[in-house]
């Protein structure tokens, strides 16, 4: 079997295996799910970009916006312009907003991705921070995405088929479970083959790259592309869930969490991307769980705030000590060691 | 032309404000060659810092040495800590923990003093003079362009005419020679920390009165806006920080007035996407190609 089949067939599993958890959670808990799997794409976009070709993104947040805001359009357009029959399924407006969502993400993320090409660590990362800081005015310019309340994103109940089975949050949960997978799916078979292999190799040593045939301008953005793409679905997703998207809910503080989710889970890795993103949704609200136990004022300062301290803490930590994050637990545990990986580098790095 | 007058003199006083800003990220880059992500959740502790002493005593003054004695410990502190941690041969590791400060000094901040905008006063009066009957600077925005004048006199003579500023550009340019040499580059390194952080404390200090008030975030703006300035300047020209502070400030300004005040952090954006992309060595920079 190719590598590509297997990779389909286990991501096939793993999605029936997370659909089949669904039942097994009430529906916050399915909500969380929904949103998790939202980010997850987004982290696995970003462990990918960052651990394999060492360029730091701090503003995968926008890109998720972006793929959020195309969404919506697509969707609220594509449900006004069908007649009712066909609207009145969902599908054709659905799938036309996660269209959306990927031709928004991906143009400016191979906008963002020629830039990348041309810039070096810092640079970039500063160029995607001003992006993030800027996303609010650009709600304020730009019409079509309403100023700073955002836009609403169309509601898709449950089908009928299934309404005596299923709440609407398990619905959703499951719809995020199929996109997450379609959109992470190619960047593990991205990551696995040839695609991969240049990338490692631009980061690696430029030059030697260069020297084999490998040109490190289009592996640079196409690695970004790939990175948005999924990102954008990740946006999609989340809209999906929560049914609206506003620049607030893409400030700087969730595109650093991103980070952390990429970092926390190992940069490269996308199990670990898994991992992290499961931790940054779950984490503030045990968190605040906690919290709310306080004395009212006290408790109120640290809603919200304790558990950013705490990711704070731990990336710090995880970049000190522990390079290979939550990914390099596996490795310690008595699991059969899998020898189909690629060997990959401790900390990737950018030179 | 009344309107053009007033622009081009209120973007002057924050182009001084973010010309010392970019100036404290030029100065952390040329002697640690590093961009420190973290100078902003930085510079507000130390604005706390002056809160509390100018809160306690009645002084602004006392304040505002409190802030450049905080930025300066705290400067050592992060370099002497959390950056000796990981290794530095390749940017990302530094980064990655300078994104992890700002998220433990932000939200540090608002667990300590709650997430409000607490109103901070300035030393002058904010009113500006009428020349003629057009509003220009207020003697609050000469202040700033005063202070703003010496500290970057004060440190072009510490660069350039002193024995410790010898030393610290000789172990940021060559730090191997200058070890040789009986520099000690690691204490130099930290020095030149001290100088950048206790530097953007004060531009923020500056800043705070100025805007809607202090607030663990109220520098994030500032950080963006200032990185944008040190990067059109070249991150490695001090000359370049102070003329494209002023260019940035100007710019900002003008298109809050004419366009939008929403208009003026893309205008910013499209200001830096546009060097990086053609001049990514930024504009003052022509010596050396740029690894990083």
């Amino acid at each position: 079997m190719s590598p590509t089949a297997k990779t389909t067939l286990r991501a096939l599993a793993l999605t029936l295996l997370a659909i089949a958890a669904t039942f097994g959670l009430d529906p916050f808990r399915n909500y969380q799910l929904a949103v998790a799997a939202g980010c997850f794409a987004a982290v696995a976009g970003l462990t990918v970009l960052v651990g394999l070709t060492g360029q730091l993104s701090l503003g995968h947040a926008v890109l998720m916006a972006a793929g959020g805001y195309g969404y919506a359009i697509a969707a609220t357009a594509a449900a006004e312009a069908l007649p009712e029959s066909l609207a009145e399924s969902g599908v054709i407006p659905l799938l036309a907003g996660l269209a959306g969502a990927a031709l928004a993400a991906g143009v400016l993320g191979l906008l963002l991705g020629l830039a990348a090409a041309r810039l070096r660590g810092p640079y970039l990362a500063g160029l995607t921070l001003a992006l993030v800081i800027a996303l609010p005015s650009a709600a304020n310019v730009i019409p079509a995405l309403s100023g700073h309340q955002g836009r609403s994103a169309p509601f898709f109940g449950v089908p009928d088929a299934l309404s005596a089975l299923i709440v609407v949050e398990q619905w959703h949960a499951w719809l995020a479970i199929v996109v997450a997978a379609v959109a992470v799916t190619p960047l593990v078979v991205l990551r696995g083959g040839r695609a991969g292999l240049r990338m490692r190799s631009v980061l690696g040593d430029e030059t030697a790259a260069r020297l084999a045939g490998v040109d490190p301008r289009r592996v640079k953005t196409g690695a970004f592309t790939a990175s948005a793409l999924s990102a954008g679905l990740g946006g999609a997703v989340l809209a999906i869930a929560t049914q609206s998207v506003s620049p607030g809910a893409y400030g700087l503080g969730f595109s650093l969490l991103l980070v952390v989710a990429a970092v926390v889970g190992g940069l490269g890795s996308i199990g670990g991307a898994a991992a992290g993103s499961a931790l940054v949704v779950v984490l503030p609200w045990l968190v605040d769980q906690l919290t709310s136990a306080l004395p009212a004022g006290f408790g109120q300062r640290l809603n919200g705030t304790l558990a950013v301290l705490l990711f704070g803490v731990v990336v710090i930590a995880v970049t000190a000590a522990w390079p290979g994050g939550l990914a390099h637990l596996r490795h310690r545990l008595p699991w059969p060691a899998r020898t189909a990986e690629p060997p990959v580098p401790v900390q990737n790095t950018e030179r | 032309m009344d309107r053009l007058v007033f622009l081009l003199s209120t973007g002057l006083a924050r182009g001084a404000v973010l010309a010392l800003f970019a100036l404290s990220l030029v100065i952390v880059w040329r002697s640690a060659r590093v961009v420190n992500f973290a100078q902003a959740a930085m510079a507000i502790v130390a604005v706390y810092a002056a809160f509390a002493i100018t809160a306690a005593s009645g002084s602004y003054w006392l304040g505002l040495l409190g802030a450049l004695t905080a930025g300066a410990v705290l400067g050592a502190l992060v370099e002497r800590g959390p950056m000796r941690l990981v290794p530095h041969d390749t940017p990302l590791p530094g980064m990655i923990v300078a994104i992890g400060l700002v998220m433990v000094l932000q939200s540090g901040l608002a667990i300590g003093f709650g997430p409000d905008h607490r109103p901070m006063h300035a030393p002058f009066s904010q009113r500006p003079f009428l020349l003629g009957d057009v509003p220009v600077l207020s003697p609050y925005d000469l202040f700033v362009l005063a202070v703003a004048a010496v500290v970057m006199t004060v440190l072009a003579l510490l660069f350039t005419k002193t024995s410790l500023g010898l030393r610290l550009r000789a172990a940021a340019f060559a730090p191997e020679t200058s070890r040789l040499l009986g520099v000690r580059v690691p204490r130099l390194v930290t020095v030149g920390w001290m100088l950048s952080v206790a530097t953007a404390a004060l531009a923020a200090l500056l800043l705070v009165p100025t805007e809607l008030g202090l607030n663990p975030h109220a520098a994030d703006l500032l950080f963006v806006d200032a990185f944008a300035v040190a990067v059109v300047g070249g991150l490695d020209s001090p000359v370049g920080a102070l003329v494209a502070g002023i260019i940035v400030g100007v710019l900002g300004s003008l298109v809050t007035g004419y366009v939008s005040a929403s208009a003026a952090p893309l205008a910013v954006l499209a200001l830096l996407t546009v060097v990086l992309l053609v001049r990514p060595g930024g504009i003052f920079a022509a010596r050396e190609a740029r690894t990083g």
